[in-house]
């Protein structure tokens, strides 16, 4: 018999594609075609037409070939091929994919900055094309941000779309969906135009420090209280003091993690939606997650220090503290803030999975995972003895937690890293996991169903 | 001690662990030929479907085993000499044991149909087996699968994710007539339908037609002939005694036989799992247990006595799940297929068809609660648990039915629909 020992298969083929899933996916093809010609093109006018066209093209025919593969066919866990397609396996598309994302940050964070001419580099005609909607909304000509900003709410609502199809058997998934969608729209793209359209400061109600790390900033602060004006600025300052120092620990307290990272959270908004082809993609390894403990407690502490040496300078204590500040600040702002988040944590979605910046470099889910293990009431139950090893729910795990090494001993998931999906309870098959937030007390309590077992799995 | 157990599969795995649980010091020996490393069994249909990889279905990743001194021996044990304590092993190997486990599983179960012999044609039950079936099944167009229990539908499902017509053939007139009452069959029927599979009730395999060797039709019992390129087998299962019976000294029957510590008619040799066969079943239960969860129990249970802690294998409630294409199935305790004497049962079904939920009781005997049947609803194992064994009254049960739930949050509650509906039945069976 040719079988292989080490459990490898040769890949079998993947169903034919029909020819209604081809006219779909080309016209998200011609949709990035447009996009592309409008770089190229001089006419503003024409760039203009190609933009929506390209706009129209991507997001119909995405919605259309999700509903095509996901719509049509009875409601249920709908994975079938994800680790045999290309695309959604390492393969050449996906690789092709990363590449394309990448090259996209790259030029976004250092080739696009206004040159003081109203020109933005090689996205110039982009950022234009959206002229009459940034008047409309921010009473301002657009920028590179303000394009990224549309791009990036626009992948949320549309790839939401797709997941609210595919995951349409869950109540649970539904709701979340809707509300990641609703956050993105309402409070990281309409609220922070309209307030600019109103002369104030541009102000994200839904990202709090650490994640949003100037926020707490002291120049930050004396910012937004100046141009904020007294009421609202004082508001704003407030909320974020409030949001990131009393209202996180209290909500995490009784619902986990999951109220910020993947209901609210705009990076998990694009990680659960742009990011669900890729969750499978996540590293379950033991050595994968030493990686993360190693990186991602460190990024916090820096960023508490950082904060914590600002205001000492702010406050006249310690007064020489620029020399160590301003180069820290800049390090930060460049390796975390734009390579670590947005080159590589979006970027290398098809390689690595949709979690990479919420796993192994978000501060904010490194305050909020230290709050869900040991301040939350929050925990993922497992269901007696049902579990049968299958693996699924590791598998959908984005953020690389093996969930079964729990299930399979009867223990509940309690993990810092754990956002709250709840992909690991949608896929099991054997009704075996629950995300609930029970009382503290025995919340490590295992069943007694299946025999304990006092060996080193995890450790 | 030096503990080798024959056998990686959740059996022999669960009764290393255990045994390196209670003796840190003992040395365990793992020899399969199946795999170099232990695998979730239950889970080969989603590696077919591309869910996940082969390797996602190691319950435990490879440096596991080193790590816990449990040492791996991909070989076929061959021979076994129950007096001098020794097993030969197909590399040249010998090995000698002070305690011996037999966890040797199951090969599929055929009934010598003319035509088995066709490439084409197989069961589904081992890692091999995948692989066989993958390679088998490379772009074809129909398939057969003849049987209808729990391997029978995952054959369906998986054949179906390639976009491989099936024919089902099963002999009872329902889906798994022989375990599911009629209106849970019947909602599995619905799954069958809503993915296209061509299920034929009340029809078995009289033969298999093949040219070149190869497989090309089935004719049914019908005299039916349904053209294919493969055929699934998916008739059961029974214990795998190729080493067992090679040896005298070991009381065979249908699986090798053991008594309530799970030891067999040799010294210092233990049977678990599948293979086993008990000498003296429980009242209402089998000789011969083939589930997941019972290799388990029963690897847990053997580890005790091999460690000097003699313990009887009592397996408690019955418990069992599955999922038919989209419907999640969970059972705990025993609802019989028909009707049984003595034995009352209410039923409730939501209209769509997806969500179900059937309690049985004695009314007899203060209306203890005896089992459920969940259709698309999650039920709490340690809930059931506790009810099933303190033979609680039905009403009581009814009562708290929600403290059972176990579905996500913001899942439509049904217990009030189920209430409403249990109470009319009640009353009706009543007055």
């Amino acid at each position: 018999m040719a079988f292989s020992p080490d459990l490898t298969l040769t890949r079998p083929p993947v169903p034919d594609t029909s020819a209604t899933e081809k006219t779909l996916l080309t016209a998200v093809g011609l949709g990035l075609l447009a996009l592309l010609t409008v770089a190229f093109d001089a006419d503003a006018g024409r760039a203009r037409l190609s933009f929506w066209v390209g706009l129209l093209l991507l997001s119909s025919g995405t919605l259309g070939w999700a509903w095509y593969k996901f719509g049509r066919t009875p409601a249920g866990v709908q994975h079938d091929n994800m680790w045999l397609r290309g695309s959604t396996s390492r393969g050449a598309v996906a690789w092709l994919t990363a590449v394309v994302l990448t090259g996209f940050y790259v030029v976004l964070y250092w080739f696009s900055n206004n040159d003081g001419q109203g020109n933005f580099g090689p996205l110039n005609q982009l950022v234009h094309a959206l002229d009459p909607a940034s008047l409309a909304l921010r009473q301002r000509p657009s920028d590179q941000w303000f394009l990224y900003g549309t791009f990036y709410t626009l992948a949320i609502l549309v790839m939401g779309g797709r997941a609210l199809w595919k995951y349409r058997h869950s109540p649970y998934q539904r709701i979340r969906t809707v509300s990641v969608m609703l956050f993105q729209l309402g409070f990281a793209f309409l609220l922070p135009g309209l307030l600019l359209a109103f002369q104030k400061p541009e102000y994200y109600f839904s990202y709090f420090w650490p994640l949003k790390y100037d926020y707490l900033f002291p120049g930050t602060v004396s910012y937004l209280l100046k141009d904020g004006g007294p009421a609202l600025g004082v508001f704003m300052v407030f909320w974020g003091a409030v949001m990131s120092l009393v209202a996180t620990p209290v909500l995490t307290y009784f619902f986990g993690k999951r109220w910020y990272c993947s209901w609210v959270c705009g990076c998990g908004g694009l990680a659960e939606t742009a990011g669900d082809p890729y969750r499978h993609l996540s590293d379950k390894s033991r050595t994968a997650w030493r990686w993360e403990v190693r990186i991602i407690y460190p990024i916090l502490a820096l960023i508490v220090l950082l904060t914590a040496l600002l205001w000492l300078g702010a406050s006249g204590v310690a007064p020489a503290l620029q020399p160590i500040t301003e180069p820290l600040s800049k390090f930060y702002g460049f390796a975390i803030g734009s390579v670590f988040s947005g080159v590589i944590g979006v970027g290398f979605y098809p390689l690595m999975g949709s979690r990479v910046w919420c796993r192994f470099g978000c501060p904010m889910a490194a305050y909020l995972g230290l709050l869900q293990k040991h301040f939350s009431r929050f925990r993922i139950s497992t269901n007696g003895g049902q579990c049968i090893s299958c693996g699924n729910c590791s598998n959908v795990c984005e953020m690389g937690i093996d969930v079964k090494q729990y299930a399979q001993r009867g223990e509940p998931i309690i993990r810092a890293s754990c956002v709250g999906c709840g992909l690991c309870s949608t896929a099991c098959p054997r009704g075996v996991l629950n995300l609930e937030n029970g009382p503290r007390e025995g919340r490590y309590q295992s069943s007694q169903l299946i025999h304990a077992d006092s060996l080193r799995i995890l450790s | 001690m030096h503990l080798v157990i024959i056998g990686n599969g959740i059996t022999g795995v669960s009764c290393a662990l255990t045994v390196r649980r209670l003796q840190p010091e003992a040395r365990i020996t793992l020899v399969s030929d199946e795999t170099p490393h232990h695998y979730s069994r239950t889970a080969l249909m989603y590696v077919y479907m591309g869910h996940l990889r082969p390797q996602d279905i190691k319950p435990y990743a490879d440096w596991f085993w080193p790590e816990n001194r449990l040492e791996l021996v991909y070989a076929t044990a061959t021979a076994l000499d129950t007096d001098r304590k020794a097993l030969s092993l197909s590399n040249g190997q010998h090995l000698s044991y002070d305690k011996l486990l037999l966890a040797t599983g199951s090969v599929s179960r055929t009934y010598g149909w003319p035509g088995q012999e066709l490439v084409g044609v197989q069961g589904l039950y081992s890692l091999p087996d995948l692989e066989q079936m993958h390679r088998h099944t490379h772009g074809i167009a129909r398939a057969v699968v003849v049987g209808g229990g729990l391997i029978g539908i995952e054959l369906a499902e998986m054949l179906h994710s390639r976009g491989i017509a099936v024919t089902m053939l099963v002999r009872d007139d329902r889906y798994w007539g022989s375990v599911l009452p009629a209106a849970e069959a019947a909602l599995v029927d619905q799954q069958l339908r809503e993915h296209h599979i061509d299920v034929r009730y009340g029809t078995g395999l009289a033969e298999i037609l093949g040219t070149d060797g190869h497989v090309r039709a089935v004719r049914t019992s019908h005299g039916e002939e349904i053209e294919c390129q493969w055929v699934g087998l998916a008739t059961g299962v029974t214990p795998n005694l190729d080493l067992a019976a090679s040896c005298a000294t070991l009381e065979i029957d249908r699986g090798i036989l053991v008594d309530d510590y799970l030891q067999t008619s040799a010294p210092d040799v233990y049977a678990a799992g599948d293979c086993a066969q008990h000498r003296q079943p429980a009242a209402g239960e089998v000789p011969i247990e083939q589930l997941w969860y019972t290799g388990r129990m029963q690897g847990e249970t053997v580890a005790h006595t091999l460690c000097g802690q003699p313990t009887r294998y009592r397996r408690g409630p019955w418990f069992n799940s599955a999922k038919f294409f989209h419907l999640e199935y969970q059972t705990y305790g025993r609802v019989p297929a028909e009707p049984e004497p003595g034995e009352s049962s209410c039923y409730w079904q939501h209209p769509n068809g997806r969500h179900a939920l059937r309690i049985t009781f004695r009314p007899a005997q203060n209306n203890a609660v005896t089992g459920v049947n969940a259709m698309g609803i999650r039920q709490c194992h340690e809930v059931w648990e506790a009810w099933l064994r303190a033979e609680t009254p039905v009403q009581q049960v009814l009562g708290q039915l929600g403290k059972a739930n176990f579905d996500p949050e913001f899942f439509r509650r049904h217990e009030p629909d189920m209430l409403r509906s249990f109470k009319q039945q009640l009353v009706a069976a009543y007055t």
